[in-house]
């Protein structure tokens, strides 16, 4: 059991071990995962079913957040069927799979954002730790859980201020209105969001003069301002060229060492580049779950490894 | 089979056929084309000449009266006389009846009519708005002159219970009767405004941990901004262009009007005055109703372009 | 290379109280609903106090004789009788003139008119002859029908004035009824092998004829209370007489001449007997006004249920 942990915790320093751009995945890493390839029976047995009793092993660390036996019902359709999944503390989980499987409906769950329409119904829990409370409980207001929970959407949606608005506007919902601290707080999530140093000289500009990747860290920068324990991104780089496809990728890695994040992505190799853990999934089910590597070089699953391939999606 | 052989025959032949339609039916077809669109078009350029006519007539008229009274004097005279022995000629005394009595009205239907529209795109569910809609257009519906029987007859004298000073014409009461009259439009041109705000900003705001009133107010609000504004400035233009209710209930003294709680005449209620009476064309009383309602024509032209321009703006910013 | 800690800085971020910001903005958002329904409740109640004034003053007023009646010196005397047949009588001239042309423009701005200067002057022609007063449509036709073409203060310069007034409400209908029919019965008659005037005409026309119709209703109402145009014109408020009928004994059977006579219309009389002193005036006022109320509410209630139909046939 501990040597599995072990074994496990050295796939782990993946996200450690990376740079900032996802060519600098060198063998090594591979290498390393050679040396538990072979899974022993429990791993296997661990692998094989998502959800696993020893979901600690499987995750490899403390867990942010656990999806239990989650059902999403857009009115009479049901759109997730008993999903589970454990989110790793402070790691990057990606959530991949052919449109409609249900990905973005998972992620909107976290945040409550399907409570803004009428119709839509949770069966199951979300629990978020530390505080091991049900997130999607009818108990529970959705505002606070977007308190606790950001997200960044699909397509940038930068509010009709100006770039420093933009940012503090987060701080200012949860009455962080005292400018010091504000100014300090811009700034620091702005840099975070490796968007300071072109934006400094036009903090008071319309945030609608920036490029689209600018507006979309602009975004990232806004949503972490306020320190939430999470954050969710909508297939974030779907909108972009590739060149601010790439900057928001490396800023992820290093922004998960801050925040949880969950991720959506139709992109497989996105997927494989950022996250350490992958789940994914076909209509509106979990099909396989793992550590990023393991799920992508020695997928269980036939059709996670035919999604993988290109086989469809 | 043979259908299709004579299908391929006939198509090999080169005949241009039209299968059952003859050169000249087409040809009569295309020219009945032309002549109803030539007579669609007609009906719709009469709108130009409409608008040119209401200038010439406007300008012609006007003309003739400024051929009496100096530009300067129109405009800067400060009372209104134009029936007396020794006539005044000084517009700006109607024009503050008409601002007075629409800046009340602005100032009943702008808070009202923005908590409604807000009320009717970010809270009310869809059931209410379909009751509610509709109510509003029957509000819009009701004729101008039963708003003035209804401002001077009812609503003044029990606005009298409260405030004593309030003479029998006032400029109050219509105002405040003219904002209920506009609301169903700043209401509907707002709200158009606000739901045209695309549902990304608000589910971004939503995700930050705004409520309902923060993200109406600093994000919707601000988002709308131009068609809101349209809406203000749409209503302005209909609540100065109004007629019955001021000429019913705030009298035609005209006087320049510092107190809304006494009447004064404002330009339409002047036009109505004047035209309830005998006037000789052509004479200087009679072309003053012509001077007064080019006053009122800029005014509200302006209005309306700044409205449409806004409008149109807003438009394009998503 | 920018630097890249896993160190996380002290946080700056100060402590914040979940419970007391979230209970704030559900206090907030629960006052604005109270505030937004309070508003709706004025409006409404606005609404009902007019039409239950008007009940209350006018209603008992009602009665065969006021509807027979000519105007006259003794209030209890009075009647619309004149007023209610020039109303018809204008009220039809204005539905003639009005309903084919806008709805012919209408055809032409939505169907035909490509992007240019002209056809975008005439867009903005009649966007902005919507915002126009009903005054100003009166001194129209009095400087051009009434004197330079010498016409006169008749039925049918009332009904013309009208119909410009209404015109753009016809044009932005049909506009809305053609704009809204299916891509699929537009694809079915072009694909059928009309051409645009024989697509218009025998698919498209009677597609948009529901939402045509609920816009001409609207207009209608609209024209029928309106004052301020008419008493420009010079409508007489104190005719003891009618225009001749329009149906005759003798061939052919129907004449024109209402056209060409004076005449009166009931908002006309009932703002000539709100501006009278006496109480009883006041009180015919009220019966003439809840009478076209009634009017004014039944065709906008029926255009808006005409409309509900429309929309949840699509």
């Amino acid at each position: 059991m501990a040597a599995l942990q072990n074994s496990l915790k050295a796939i782990d320093p993946l996200s450690r071990d990376r740079r900032g751009s996802p060519e600098d995945l060198t063998t090594e890493d591979v290498t390393v995962q050679d040396s538990v390839s072979i899974p022993t029976p429990e791993a296997s047995a661990a692998m094989s079913d998502p959800v696993s009793h020893d979901q600690k092993a499987a995750s490899g660390g403390p867990r942010r957040a656990e999806v239990k036996d989650l059902s999403f019902f857009y009115g009479d359709k049901q759109a997730l069927w008993g999903v589970s999944l454990p989110i790793a503390d402070r790691k990057v989980t990606a959530l991949i799979g052919p449109s409609g499987c249900g990905k973005t409906t998972l992620l909107r769950c976290f945040n409550r954002m399907h409570d803004l329409y009428p119709g839509n119904r949770y069966e199951g829990e979300i629990r978020l730790y530390p505080e091991d409370v049900n997130i999607v409980s009818r108990d529970i207001d959705p505002m606070s859980v977007r308190l606790r929970i950001g997200m960044v959407f699909q397509k940038p949606n930068p509010f009709p201020k100006s770039v420093f608005e933009n940012v503090a506007s987060g701080l200012w919902v949860r009455g962080v209105r005292q400018k010091s601290i504000v100014s300090e707080r811009v700034e620091w999530a702005l840099q975070r969001a490796a968007l300071w140093d072109e934006v400094k000289d036009r903090l008071r500009d319309s945030a609608y003069g920036l490029s689209g990747g600018q507006q979309q860290r602009l975004c990232i920068a806004r949503a972490l301002a306020p320190e939430p324990d999470m954050l969710l991104l909508d297939e974030p780089t779907s909108a972009l060229d590739p060149v601010a496809t790439a900057r928001i990728e490396g800023l992820m890695m290093e922004l998960a060492s801050m925040v949880t994040i969950v991720i959506v992505t139709h992109n497989m190799q996105q997927a494989a580049r950022v996250s350490d853990y992958t789940a994914f999934m076909y209509l509106g089910k979990i099909i396989e779950f793992g550590p990023t590597t393991t799920l992508f070089t020695t997928p269980n699953d036939p059709r996670t490894q035919d999604y993988i391939t290109g086989r469809f999606g | 089979m043979a259908y299709a052989q004579d299908l391929s025959a006939l198509l090999l032949s080169g005949e241009r056929r039209h299968f059952g339609a003859s050169p000249a039916f087409l040809k009569r077809r295309r020219l009945i084309g032309l002549v109803m669109r030539g007579i669609l078009f007609t009906a719709a350029a009469l709108s130009i000449f409409v608008t040119l006519g209401i200038v010439y007539v406007l300008v012609s008229e006007s003309a003739k009266f400024f051929a009496h009274v100096s530009i300067f004097d129109f405009l800067f005279d400060t009372e209104w006389t134009p029936v007396f022995e020794n006539p005044r000629f000084g517009i700006i005394t109607l024009i503050s009846g008409t601002f007075m009595s629409s800046l009340i009205a602005l100032m009943v239907a702008v808070p009202l009519g923005t908590i409604l529209a807000i009320y009717l795109s970010e809270y009310a569910n869809s059931r209410v708005r379909e009751i509610i809609k509709p109510c509003l257009e029957l509000l819009a519906g009701i004729p101008t002159v039963a708003f003035g029987y209804f401002a001077l007859l009812f609503l003044t004298p029990i606005f009298q219970i409260f405030i004593p000073g309030l003479s029998g014409f006032n400029l109050l009461v219509p105002g405040i009767v003219m904002g209920i009259m506009i609301l169903p439009y700043i209401v509907s041109v707002s709200e158009d405004a606000m739901r045209a705000v695309p549902a990304s900003l608000r589910e971004g705001a939503y995700a930050l941990g705004f409520s309902k009133l923060q993200t109406a107010l600093r994000v919707i609000i601000p988002g709308a901004f131009s068609g809101v504004t349209a809406a203000y400035i749409l209503g302005m233009s209909r609540a100065v262009g109004e007629t019955m209710v001021v000429a019913i209930a705030a009298g035609q003294q005209a006087r320049i009007a510092y107190n809304p709680l006494e009447g004064a005449a404002t330009i339409t209620a002047y036009i109505v005055q004047m035209s309830l009476g005998d006037l000789p064309h052509g004479s200087l009383a009679y072309l003053t109703i012509f001077a007064a309602g080019l006053t009122l024509f800029l005014m509200t032209f302006v209005f309306n372009i700044i409205a449409f321009w806004l409008r149109h703006k807003y438009r394009e910013v998503y | 290379m920018t630097d890249r800690t896993l160190q996380m800085p002290p946080s700056t971020m100060p402590r914040i109280d979940e419970r007391s910001l979230v209970q704030k903005a559900k206090r907030s958002d629960g006052c604005f609903e109270i505030v937004g329904l309070a508003v709706l409740v004025v409006s409404m109640f606005v609404l009902l106090a007019l039409i239950f004034d008007f009940m209350a003053d006018g209603l008992a007023r009602i009665d065969y004789n006021f509807l027979i009646n000519f105007p006259s010196r003794h209030p209890g005397q009075a009647g619309i009788l004149s007023a209610w047949v020039g109303t018809t009588m204008v009220m039809v001239t204005t539905t003639f003139l009005a309903v084919p042309l806008g709805v012919a423009a209408g055809i032409y701005l939505e169907e035909y008119a490509t992007k240019n200067l002209i056809n975008d002057l005439i867009e903005i022609n009649v966007t902005n002859l919507a915002g126009v007063p009903s005054i100003i449509y009166g001194l129209l036709a009095l400087g051009l029908f009434v004197q330079t073409l010498g016409l006169g203060e008749i039925v049918l310069v009332a009904g013309m004035t009208l119909a410009l007034l209404i015109l753009p409400i016809i044009i932005v209908a049909t506009r809305e009824a053609l704009r809204s029919i299916p891509l699929e019965i537009r694809e079915a008659a072009y694909g059928l092998g009309a051409d645009k005037w024989q697509a218009i005409r025998m698919y498209l026309l009677p597609a948009a004829r529901p939402g045509i119709l609920t816009g001409a209703i609207v207009g209608m109402s609209r024209a029928i209370g309106e004052t301020a145009p008419l008493i420009t014109i010079g409508a007489l408020t104190f005719i003891a007489f009618l225009p001749p009928a329009p149906i005759q004994l003798e061939f052919p059977f129907i004449n024109f001449d209402w056209l060409f006579s004076p005449f009166t219309a009931m908002p006309i009389q009932m703002f000539n007997w709100i501006s009278r002193p006496q109480a009883g005036f006041h009180i015919n006022a009220a019966a003439t006004g809840l009478i076209l109320l009634a009017m004014t509410l039944l065709m906008n209630g029926f255009a808006i249920w005409l409309r509900y139909r429309i929309r949840s046939k699509q």
